[in-house]
């Protein structure tokens, strides 16, 4: 609304208030309020604009929340399970190690014991005697021997097995790191929009849709996962396998 | 008997390896995924595939799709190891014609068993 318009109409208001016409007032009066109206309709659609903005900052905020009230108290549980695990590992193979130790070394001793003898033997310096205990120490070190073998081949699968921790940690390490990155972008959008910068606008992380290995009293309460060998089974046997 | 085994992770493939050699199959080939996995087994002379799930490009349940809807490849006997431990996803390896699952972590029996047990049924 210009303000020679403006004028005109005050003046044209003054002239009919004069008059004492009252009906060519109001009609002026209407049309005044009436440019009003127009500025209070465009002030209305800022006001919503920004209430559209700010509900859309509150969705950010509530995605926000439920990372630290889920996601967060989730990824701790997930760490110390990785410990839990990694501690196992190392256990299983410390275990392991230190009982194969003294079988390679007993092992180690006879074999010294019998090849000095052996040696003897051979440099024709053996009493017939001893060379018949010799026999029997020589037969009763293969039998213990083979023993000895058997226990270090499975000790050796067990430090094999005990290996399998670093897949299973690997993967939770990662759904943790993809969380952080997560958390990360959310702090920058709400900071960015705190500051009237931008509007938001969340990004989906669609990297990991597979649930991933099984976190004890995180992720098997819902009670649909399988949580050893023997469910697996006992479903697919039901299927028909 | 060529084994391939599939597994983003090297610790794993080795892990599996190694219990494979212990049961007697020494020929072994691995991809790390899918993707790698694929062409290997187009090219002919796999007997057996031992796939994980979770994996980038393409994960195991995708390569045992693509394996079944193979003419050349849809007998081929596949043995699936992984973390997935969810019902409806060993439902869904079933669905897809998977011949056992074993879930990660698992021991060197269970393997056993689940190995033999799929060349039993092939035997037989």
């Amino acid at each position: 609304m210009t303000n020679d318009f403006r004028l005109a109409l005050a003046k044209d208001l003054v002239v009919a208030l004069e008059q004492g016409n009252e009906l060519e007032a109001d009609k002026l009066l209407d049309k005044i309020a009436s440019q009003k109206e127009g500025q209070l309709f465009k002030e209305l659609g800022l006001l919503t604009r920004q209430l559209h903005d700010t509900m859309t900052g509150f969705s950010l905020d509530s995605k926000i929340t439920s990372m630290t009230e889920n996601d967060i108290p989730d990824a701790k549980e997930r760490l110390q399970y990785v410990i839990t695990m990694t501690e196992q590992a190392a256990n299983q193979t410390l275990n392991a190690v230190e009982d194969l130790l003294p079988v390679s070394r007993t092992l180690n001793e006879q074999v010294e014991e019998l090849s000095a003898k052996w040696e003897r033997f051979l440099d024709r310096e053996m009493p017939f005697e001893e060379f018949k205990s010799m026999s029997e120490e020589i037969t009763r070190h293969f039998k213990e021997s083979k023993g000895s073998l058997v226990q270090v081949q499975s000790g050796l699968n067990e430090i094999l097995m005990a290996q399998g921790f670093q897949d299973i940690t690997g993967q939770i390490i990662k759904r943790v790191i993809d969380l952080v990155q997560d958390l990360e972008v959310s702090m920058v959008e709400l900071v960015q929009l705190a500051g009237g910068r931008k509007e938001s606008e969340v990004t989906q992380d669609n990297e990991h849709d597979l649930p991933g290995p099984v976190v004890p009293g995180v992720d098997d309460k819902a009670g649909d996962v399988a949580n050893n060998q023997d469910d697996v089974d006992d479903l697919l046997s039901s299927l028909g396998f | 008997m060529k084994i391939l085994v599939v597994d983003d992770f090297s610790t794993m493939r080795r892990i599996v390896k190694n219990l494979l050699r212990d049961l007697g199959f020494t020929n072994t080939v691995e991809a790390d995924d899918g993707k790698t996995a694929l062409p290997i087994l187009e090219a002919g002379g796999i007997d057996f595939l031992v796939t994980d799930w979770n994996m980038p490009g393409m994960t195991g349940i995708e390569l045992l799709k693509a394996v079944r809807s193979n003419p050349d490849l849809v007998d081929l006997p596949v043995l699936m190891v992984t973390a997935e431990a969810k019902r409806e996803q060993i439902i869904m390896a079933a669905q897809a014609g998977v011949n056992g699952y074993v879930i990660k972590p698992f021991t060197a029996a269970t393997l056993k068993e689940k190995i033999e047990k799929i060349f039993e049924r092939i035997d037989g």
